[in-house]
């Protein structure tokens, strides 16, 4: 919302200046986007009269003036043609900066001629694009300054203009007028009355307006008249003046003052050229499908519900949002029919929406204008009609009835100075209010509070506590401390968010960078993850690529991964955490922790690590991180990793094949060209979720138990079948004697040599670790057997020599 | 005795290596070397003479093994130095890599604001990103026409075909969790909501994901007085500036009345943002008391109970403290940028260490 201080004026009897005003309105809610302050920059700018004016003596079109200055006589070298004796000019004396070419005046040689100074037009002080040459003043002394001449005698060029933005329950403060108001109630200056004008009508309407039963829920009232024998064109300079400086163009004297009382009081109107409407006004709902040319000269198709004014021949206008190309004013018009209605803002917001109209009507109507004042709008329309363009006035017709939005809200004005927690007097409370056109009666701390109609806004007591503490100013609000726990403050995060700060920690600590991946991905690479249909589509993704909700971390992070590769970046470590979408249901979440190398394990050096990465190397730190976060340590490795892994390197850890906590492997390499990204890649995905938290709730460690006795450590070596597990022959060889083995190692895995093709050799060591007494020989033998007998009957392998 | 005290000490002394030096100490007091062969002659003296001669002779053999340790000690340093000398590494040679990680700049500063609000009584709670269009909207006074809706840029779900419920959303603000929290926990509580938000947008300065950190705090008697000083205080520990000034000016939300946005002091002087001097404000938040139409969507008497909510985007704050200029390379994964502006693994916050 623009407006001018001049503008301001018009409504509010104020001397505080442009900075005070601005301010004041950030503080009271409405929010400064920006001033223009056309005048400060031309403080410099004196007013002066050339004296004389002679040809250059090298250079035709240059005269050499002697200018009376503020520093007295001066020579100004000027090539405007109009430069000349006898005229009152605008001069910039050395030092002034000129806005409108960016320069500051220097003394200067023009060809070969002191110029000390430079005589401006308007365009030179960005006033407007006028430079055709310097400025001539009807008036004015030397040594005066400009800006202090435009105040007296030509304000609209220097008037500040001041934009605000407007939260969405003012719509009152869309008028000037409403800026006013807000600002006497904070005491900067007084409204001033506004009478409503009095226009007598000289003869009946000769058009009716009807409101269809079905479209009075979003027109209750319509108010039309007939201005007859106007004369239209060019609005007068003082209202072109002021809708330019706030951005809009003027058209024509009609259609100016429609656009003039939208934005001074907030009340959207319509013109008709009266001599193309055919027989009287309907307002109704749009069938659908009909088309209208609109004042933007745009076709629309107008949809089924959409409220519409017909005449005769078809819709005429789009009701709230646009006026109709065909029955707008023109040049020409000479009768001409001001329509002032209240549209439902919910209504026209649906309406708006489905058209993609963006008009300042619509923009008013969706958030509520004054329905009381309906009528009267008219009114004001026809005596400014009146005055400017000439012409009679018909009756007023009225179809419907002013909707009643009478309404009161008790208010206590104690609980105000509680849930603000500043010390506002009831009688300010009271003052404050009334001065924003509620009516308060009552005796405090209990008063009942009308509200007036243009603030439909306010719906309950918590919208007055709003406005009594907006206009008492927040900006003066001191804090007051709150309650501190007492003690020792208490941890706060839950086990959950414990555990995922330290599995996120752990993965930093295991050398993975960690990334924030957009919870949405393409739907091509969704679907390689098990996701991609339609319970996780965006109804309206921002683009292609962001259509369907992630439903595993990896995607995103094979993205970054082939974004990294493509700037050249081969080893990562990458890993996030964060939650991963089953379906489209609240809830249908989980946490993941997954992590991705890409390339080698190490870069190429001295000491000869590099290799590239493999799926140990997410299986460790799969591990490292489940440890972290307290899974337990005899965690099973199970096969049949999803399908996005390579299908014989990939593995999941679990407690039971329905308790998975987490998987591991090489990621699949049709999943990688899919996603172009460079292998060898490998990749874990943890599941903190599914990792069962400690039942016990003391902090204290079991005991430590503790045999001074020697262990022992024998070596076996197994032949099995290739695809025999080694955690198989782990834990045959562990059943073997649960109380005397302590661990079972593998050491070696070798194939080939003197091995068959499919066979292969695994090596483990058996550690015993005696509690009673120290281990004979024979002992030692006896386990040694049943660990060979054990491993033998639970692999179908054989001991090797 | 002195003429064979003399012969051993300069052998030992002239033994060059450790074998010369064993036969060395095998001719002299090895089982059958000389002093122990004169030992045995002991046995034939008279008391008198062996009265003499064995002390001697045990000085004597104590004397010349405590040379031989001594001079076997002198061999293995000699041994061990010219070893040394021929060891030599070059140590400006690169060390083994170890991969150093970071951790991403929104999980320190959730982690940051977290530590703060905890040490005031704040708990965290969480809350599903996909949400029901009454969470995310109804819940907090602003029904289905509301002008706010349609400004929030939200990304609907699809529905499948005879699906009549309504769309659910991605949330566009951490406040549903406000209102799933009270449902669960009631009044009095301090909360906050740190998370993911959605809002169909992207520029310069936006991206269709960021994050959010939501605030409420309800008790009989929590006033707008005492949202400010929570929140000075959470901008002076957060940005480390102890007279840090915030200044509220009144706006407008639909889930709280009065609302307030909360600018802090700032000077872009010469083109960098200062906080905490100079004569500009920057918004940083939005806030304001409770609206009791939401209290009661989160099932609490607004007659009984009372407080204030607030909300602020931790990359924007992020930004803020640690100057990172783009919003849009939070989630772009650039190694570069991760390595850059990301932290340590053990860089943990606590308020303790700051």
């Amino acid at each position: 919302m623009k407006f001018t201080l001049s503008w301001l004026k018009r409504h509010l009897d104020t001397e505080a200046d442009v900075a005070t005003i601005a301010d004041a309105l950030t503080d009271l809610g409405l929010e400064v986007e920006g001033v223009q302050d056309r005048a400060a920059r031309l403080n410099d700018f004196r007013l002066g009269f050339v004296e004389a004016a002679e040809g250059h003596p090298d250079a035709d079109r240059l005269k050499v003036c002697r200018v009376a200055t503020a520093d007295g006589p001066t020579q100004i070298i000027c090539g405007a043609p109009n430069a000349r004796a006898g005229i009152t000019v605008v001069v910039a004396s050395p030092g002034t900066y000129v806005p409108g070419i960016d320069t500051t005046i220097q003394v200067g040689r023009i060809r070969g001629v002191e110029s000390h100074g430079m005589m401006c037009s308007e365009r030179e002080m960005e006033l407007s694009d006028e430079h055709d040459g310097i400025i001539e003043l009807p008036s004015g002394e030397v040594g005066e300054r400009y800006v202090d001449w435009l105040a007296a005698n030509d304000p609209a060029k220097v008037d500040p203009v001041i934009e605000i933005a407007i939260t969405p329950n003012r719509g009152d403060a869309l008028g000037v007028r409403g800026i006013a108001r807000d600002l006497a109630a904070r005491g900067l200056g007084t409204l001033r009355d506004m009478p409503d004008p009095v226009v007598d009508g000289t003869f009946p309407c000769p058009l009716g307006v009807t409101i269809d039963d079905d479209t009075r829920d979003g027109c209750p009232v319509f108010a039309l008249r007939m201005v007859r024998g106007v004369t239209n064109g060019p609005s007068p300079e003082w209202l072109q003046a002021k809708l330019r400086a706030i951005g809009l163009r003027p058209i024509s004297f009609l259609v100016d003052v429609t656009n003039w009382f939208t934005h001074d009081l907030n009340r959207p109107l319509h013109v008709f050229d009266a001599d193309v409407v055919q027989g009287d006004l309907r307002v109704h709902r749009a069938a659908g499908g009909e088309t209208i040319t609109a004042l933007d000269d745009r076709d629309y198709v107008l949809p089924a519900g959409a409220m519409v004014i017909s005449d005769d021949g078809g819709p005429e206008s789009i009701a709230g949002i646009m006026g109709g190309g065909h029955s707008g004013v023109t040049d020409a018009t000479t009768n001409v029919l001001i329509e002032s209605a209240y549209w439902d803002p919910v209504q026209i917001a649906t309406a708006g929406r489905a058209l993609r109209i963006n008009s300042d009507a619509r923009y008013r109507f969706e958030r509520g204008v004054d329905p009381v004042f309906t009528p009267d709008g008219v009114d004001h329309a026809a005596a400014m009609i009146l005055d400017h363009a000439g012409g009679e006035a018909s009756d007023r017709v009225v179809a419907g009835a002013v909707p009643d939005v009478a309404r009161s809200y008790g208010l206590s004005t104690d609980r105000v100075v509680s849930l603000v927690g500043m010390d506002i007097p009831a009688a300010d409370q009271r003052a404050s209010l009334t001065a924003l056109g509620f009516r308060v009666e009552g005796e405090a701390p209990a008063v009942t509070v009308h509200v007036p109609p243009w603030r439909g806004d306010v719906q309950g007591e918590a919208d007055l506590v709003e406005e009594v503490a907006r206009i008492a100013s927040l900006t003066e609000l001191k804090g007051r401390p709150m309650a501190r726990p007492p003690g020792v403050a208490r941890p706060v995060l839950t086990p959950m968010q414990s555990r995922e700060r330290m599995a996120r920690r752990t993965a930093a600590a295991l050398g993975y960078d960690e990334c924030v991946t957009y919870s949405f991905v393409d739907g091509a690479a969704a679907a390689l993850f098990g996701g991609g249909t339609d319970t996780t589509r965006l109804e309206n993704p921002i683009s292609a690529d962001l259509s369907h909700m992630r439903p595993s971390l990896l995607p995103g992070l094979l993205r970054a991964a082939a974004r990294n590769q493509a700037r050249g970046q081969n080893d990562l470590a990458l890993f996030e955490v964060g939650a991963a979408f089953d379906d489209g249901e609240p809830g249908a979440q989980h946490v993941e922790v997954a992590g991705l190398l890409t390339g080698h394990a190490a870069p190429r050096g001295v000491h000869g690590e590099r290799r590239p990465v493999d799926a140990f190397d997410a299986k460790a730190d799969a591990e490292a991180i489940l440890s972290a976060i307290g899974a337990p340590a005899r965690a099973q490795i199970l096969r049949d990793a999803p399908g996005w892994f390579h299908p014989g390197r990939s593995g999941r850890i679990g407690l039971g094949p329905k308790k998975i906590l987490a998987i591991f492997g090489e990621v699949h390499p049709r999943v990688l060209r899919a996603l172009d990204v460079k292998g060898p890649a490998v990749a874990f995905a943890v599941l903190p979720e599914g990792v069962p938290f400690p039942k016990a709730t003391s902090a204290a460690r079991a005991p430590l138990v503790l045999s001074d006795l020697q262990a022992v450590e024998r070596d076996f070596a197994f032949e099995l079948d290739g695809r025999v597990a080694a955690q198989d022959v782990v834990s045959a060889a562990a059943g073997a004697d649960k109380d005397l083995i302590e661990s079972v190692r593998v050491f070696d895995e070798f194939t080939g040599g003197s091995l068959r093709e499919g066979r292969k050799s695994v090596a483990i060591a058996v550690r015993l670790q005696p509690t009673d007494a120290t281990l004979t020989d024979a002992q030692i033998e006896a386990v040694g057997a049943k660990v060979v007998e054990k491993v033998i009957k639970a692999t179908g392998g054989t001991l090797r020599g | 005795m002195d003429d064979l005290r003399d012969k051993y000490l300069t052998a030992i002394r002239n033994a060059a290596d450790e074998g010369t030096l064993e036969e060395v100490r095998l001719a002299a007091i090895g089982k059958k070397g000389e002093v122990a062969l004169m030992m045995r002659e002991l046995g034939r003296m008279t008391p008198e003479e062996r009265k003499t001669a064995g002390p001697a002779l045990n000085a004597l053999r104590d004397e010349i093994a405590s040379a031989l340790a001594a001079r076997k000690h002198g061999l293995e340093d000699a041994a061990l130095d010219e070893r040394l000398a021929s060891e030599w590494l070059d140590v400006s040679l690169p060390a083994r890599t170890r991969r150093r990680g970071t951790i991403h700049p929104v999980s320190q500063v959730t982690e940051e604001v977290t530590a703060i609000f905890a040490d005031m009584g704040f708990g965290v709670a969480e809350g599903p990103q996909i949400e029901t269009d009454w969470y995310n909207f109804d819940a907090l006074n602003i029904p289905g026409h509301h002008p706010a809706r349609a400004e929030m840029d939200t990304f609907y779900m699809a529905r499948a075909d005879g699906d009549d419920r309504p769309p659910h959303v991605l949330r566009t603000h951490t406040s549903p969790v406000q209102i799933r929290a009270m449902q669960d926990r009631g009044a009095p509580i301090r909360v906050i909501c740190p998370g993911r938000v959605y809002r169909a947008d992207y520029d310069q300065t936006h991206t269709p994901m960021f994050h959010q950190v939501e605030g409420l705090a309800l008790d009989r008697d929590i006033s707008m007085a005492n949202l400010k000083w929570c929140l000075e205080e959470f901008c002076r520990a957060f940005f480390e500036l102890d007279d840090l000034e915030l200044r509220f000016r009144a706006s407008h939300f639909p889930f709280t009345e009065p609302s307030a946005e909360v600018d802090i002091r700032c000077s872009w002087e010469g083109g960098t943002l200062k906080l905490g001097q100079g004569d500009d404000w920057l918004e940083i938040l939005g806030s304001g008391m409770v609206h009791p139409k939401v209290l009661r969507a989160g099932g609490i008497d607004p007659d009984a109970w009372q407080g204030f909510a607030f909300g602020m985007g931790i990359d924007r704050i992020a930004m803020l403290k640690y100057g990172i200029p783009d919003l849009r390379a939070f989630f772009d994964s650039d190694l570069r940028w991760l390595r850059h502006y990301g932290f340590g693994a053990l860089q943990v916050p606590a308020r303790h260490a700051g």
